[in-house]
């Protein structure tokens, strides 16, 4: 018997070490399997340790890439439900040349399916980050732009918005604990046509979940902050003056003043405090848009904004 | 006996931890990873890696991993492209490769995947035709490169 304890307590000192090097994940499974290779622990309590470690409540931290690149490509479909893709080739080309040589300097530049941009044909002044890293760009928001640099603002707050997985967070737990439930149940990997049905009414719901957050409940202020505050960082890194992002929030503050309470005004902090949170983090002088950068948004935006 | 036991656990269980902290093998959680040359968005692609293939990585650096191919292949993988737990069931690869259990896996591999959007497809649930049109609108690292140099911005290059 004493040798046994002996074992159990050397095997906890050998994880403990290993541990401190591999992180911790597994381990649960690591040490039922080394106590039932050992002798230590017979087949059922090694079982009961699996299980254990299983039943560890999943949240949408446990979502891998693949299941937020599926939840963020039903989102935007139930987004251009409400508000039409806008079909400009080349303003929707340079979007995705503007936004995707931004992603690449965020602090998660991989996705399961990257980056892309679309122009939505809504005069309400929006934007709206799908998992995984569909943003939507309106029309009216683009008016809020007058150069590159603006729109690189706003297409930075979006990126941000994605790097913290700001979108996965707004679904209800209920509704990932049904989901999980159902996977773990069934064993193999396709699921029974049961199973299947109500996965998909839980994806259906959690769908929903983002699409509500995103469209008119919007992020919590902590949130937009951080997004605020990521996009400053992003633009740095990327080249792009910071204070592009305050000169945009003004125009999109007088806009939104004329427009009354569309868009924007419901789901984000005013402007105005969002300019006051991020003004001391800003250099006070800097360049205005480059000549080059200027010429080739007007070019590409002219037919959207033409018809303005 | 039991003298003899205790070292022996330390001498596996000690070099089997130093072993994953610098050679540890990660999930690619990316559907279309590109291992670079360099640490860096834009270096040039010496290889690429399927969501759920496992890689070789040595001790991260400013957010970037140096990876090692199943053939031997050298590069580097952004840590937002990998993932130390599994993220996929593959076929073909066994859980003693992965140093996972089955469970996991299973677990990882299934949800709201493919599935769940043939499903929502097929009853009409849903329309997928521009989110398809989004999907096909990538950039590639050259025309990054040029953008921003045409752009006058600085670096270029991260």
């Amino acid at each position: 018997m004493k040798a046994r304890h002996w074992l159990a307590a050397s095997i906890g000192v050998g994880l403990s070490a290993a541990l401190l090097f591999c992180g911790c994940e597994g381990m649960g499974e690591v040490g039922a399997e080394l106590g039932r290779a050992t002798g230590v622990l017979t087949n059922s309590e090694a079982e009961s340790v699996k299980r254990g470690a299983a039943a560890v409540e999943k949240s949408w931290q446990d979502l891998t890439p693949e299941q937020e690149y599926y939840i963020g490509r039903a989102v935007a479909a139930r987004v251009f439900e409400t508000y039409r893709p806008l079909d400009q080739p080349q303003a929707n080309a340079y979007l995705n040349l503007l936004g995707q040589s931004l992603a690449v300097f965020s602090e998660r530049p991989e996705t399961f399916g990257g980056y892309r941009f679309l122009l939505l044909d809504s005069d309400e002044v929006n934007a709206f980050a799908a998992p995984g890293g569909l943003i939507l760009v309106t029309h009216g928001m683009l008016r809020c732009c007058e150069n590159e640099d603006e729109l690189a603002a706003v297409l930075a707050h979006e990126i941000c918005h994605i790097q913290a997985k700001h979108g996965l967070r707004a679904i209800k737990q209920s509704r990932l604990t049904e989901a999980f439930t159902i996977i773990a149940a069934e064993s193999a990997k396709q699921l029974g046509s049961e199973e299947l049905a109500s996965l998909t009414r839980e994806f259906e719901s959690s769908v929903g979940d983002v699409v509500m957050t995103l469209t008119t409940s919007g992020y919590s202020r902590t949130q937009e902050r951080d997004a605020d505050a990521a996009a400053v960082r992003l633009l740095k890194r990327a080249g792009y003056p910071e204070a592009a992002i305050l000169t945009m929030l003004k125009r999109m503050d007088e806009r939104l003043a004329t427009a009354g309470g569309l868009g924007f005004a419901k789901t984000h902090p005013s402007a105005s405090s969002r300019i006051d949170a991020l003004k001391p983090t800003i250099p006070t002088a800097q360049a205005a848009s480059d000549a080059v950068r200027q010429q080739r948004f007007a070019k590409a935006m002219q037919p959207v904004l033409a018809g303005q | 006996m039991k003298k003899r036991v205790l070292p022996l656990l330390f001498a596996i269980a000690v070099p089997i931890g130093v072993g994953i902290a610098f050679a540890a093998p990660m999930s690619v959680q990316v559907r279309n990873g590109k291992v670079r040359a360099t640490a860096s968005q834009l270096g040039k692609t010496v290889a690429t890696v399927d969501y759920g293939d496992v890689v070789e990585t040595g001790v991260v650096q400013s957010g970037w991993y140096p990876v090692t191919m199943p053939d031997g292949t050298k590069g580097w993988l952004h840590e937002s492209a990998l993932s130390k737990k599994p993220v996929a069931m593959r076929t073909g690869t066994s859980d003693v490769e992965t140093g996972v259990s089955s469970d996991e896996v299973a677990l990882a591999g299934k949800g709201f995947n493919e599935q769940v959007e043939a499903k929502l497809r097929a009853e009409g649930t849903l329309d997928y035709t521009w989110v398809d049109r989004m999907a096909a609108l990538e950039v590639g690292a050259e025309q990054i490169v040029e953008f921003r140099r045409q752009g006058n911005l600085p670096g270029g290059a991260l």
